[in-house]
């Protein structure tokens, strides 16, 4: 088939096309809307929720990790793109790093060294383990999905970074059913079923996001 | 990098095409071509792409420029994104070669042109793939690659409706995509 021939059949198969960004978006909104139904239907909100959010340090976890939610979602559509420059979030990145290593620093500060350990540990931590990686399992799909349509100059970094959005998507609702709200506690087992998330994507990136 | 007119020209073609108009969209891919040729040509030997394989990599740029063509943000020039599209093709091309050498390539639009087209008669690795497919899409694409048939004739002579063969065509570019993939692995 000579090349004129080609332009001649991608021609017919039309000009027009949905943006890569606007399915992205729609994908990315299945991604919150598997997680809310998932918790609401199956998790919940923890029981003393109305007090909780009168207090600093659980709101704090869950903007910490909606902030995360938002920067990886975002970064995640960035590197779908064949010259994403994922460089340009890792400022973002480092903002709320630098924000959690405060937030445990206070903490340790105003907590007596004795009870360092109990907020660590806190009170369920396999559930946290558990529950972050199953309500992650519906937007990981959605995300690597819609980044199948794009055209990711680094696949295996894209799927990473879907895995980071999609575990931090979970966290920012399963944050709001978990009791234990010491940034100790965040960083410590949150972060755990977030790389696990984030090494899952990189492995499927490898595998479905070559183009 | 300041855009060249050619390069303006491209961008208001591909905005044009996008929003559905498919003169506007043979004319960018008719423009485009020669630019991806003389860049595959003056990269050939870096990445180990013999003389008769290059106008191959030329078709499979093109076939990857319309499956991902929605990954262009229609609001940036369309020269860094083409560059893009070429430079994750010859690389595929050259692991399909399995040589582990690196040597850079210049944009787009800073290659110069040459002007003499392809041979239309040799066989390009497009053919072999397209024997893969099924047989009807295989019919669907000779007909309006080769006979110059349009969606409806084709249609009519296959006894199709046109949205069948629509989604037929869709479906084989992609299938076509997935063959090139396959080769190189």
């Amino acid at each position: 088939m000579s090349t004129d021939n080609l332009i001649e059949l991608l021609v017919a198969d039309g000009s027009s096309c949905r943006s890569f960004q606007a399915r992205f978006r729609s994908m990315a909104a299945c991604a919150v809307t598997f997680v809310a139904l998932a918790f609401f239907l199956e998790v919940g909100l923890r029981h003393d929720f109305s007090q909780a959010i009168r207090s600093g340090w659980f709101l704090y976890k869950v903007f910490a990790m909606l902030a995360l939610a938002v920067i990886s979602t975002g970064a995640t559509r960035c590197a779908g793109n064949p010259h994403g420059d994922i460089g340009r979030w890792m400022p973002a990145y480092a903002g709320v790093l630098i924000s959690l290593a405060g937030a445990v620093a206070l903490k340790l500060l105003i907590t007596p060294q004795s009870e360092w350990f109990t907020q660590l540990v806190g009170h369920d931590a396999w559930r946290c383990m558990t529950l972050i990686p199953l309500l992650s399992i519906g937007p990981l799909a959605c995300l690597l999905l819609a980044l199948r349509q794009g055209a990711p100059a680094r696949p295996s970094l894209a799927g990473a970074l879907a895995g980071l959005g999609a575990s931090s998507i979970a966290a920012t609702f399963y944050a709001a059913n978990c009791t234990d709200d010491s940034p100790l506690f965040v960083l410590t087992w949150f972060s755990v079923p977030m790389i696990l998330l984030a090494a899952t994507g990189y492995l499927f990136g490898r595998r479905l996001l070559d183009w | 990098m300041a855009a060249s007119l050619e390069e303006e020209e491209w961008t208001t073609l591909m905005r044009a095409a996008t929003a559905g108009d498919e003169r506007a969209y043979r004319r960018f891919l008719i423009l485009v071509t020669p630019r991806l040729r003389a860049m595959v040509r003056s990269n050939r030997a870096g990445f180990h792409i013999s003389a008769a394989d290059a106008e191959d990599v030329v078709q499979e740029v093109l076939l990857t420029i319309h499956l991902k063509r929605g990954t262009w943000d229609s609001s940036r020039p369309i020269g860094p994104w083409l560059s893009a599209i070429a430079r994750n093709k010859l690389i595929d091309s050259w692991r399909r070669r399995g040589r582990h050498s690196y040597v850079p390539i210049d944009d787009v639009i800073d290659t110069l042109p040459v002007e003499e087209p392809s041979g239309g008669c040799a066989e390009q690795d497009l053919d072999f793939l397209l024997r893969e497919l099924k047989p009807q899409q295989q019919d669907i694409v000779r007909s309006i690659s080769m006979k110059g048939c349009g969606i409806r004739e084709t249609a009519n002579r296959l006894g199709m409706t046109e949205g069948a063969v629509r989604v037929s065509l869709h479906r084989a570019l992609k299938a076509l995509a997935i063959l090139y993939k396959a080769k190189s692995s």
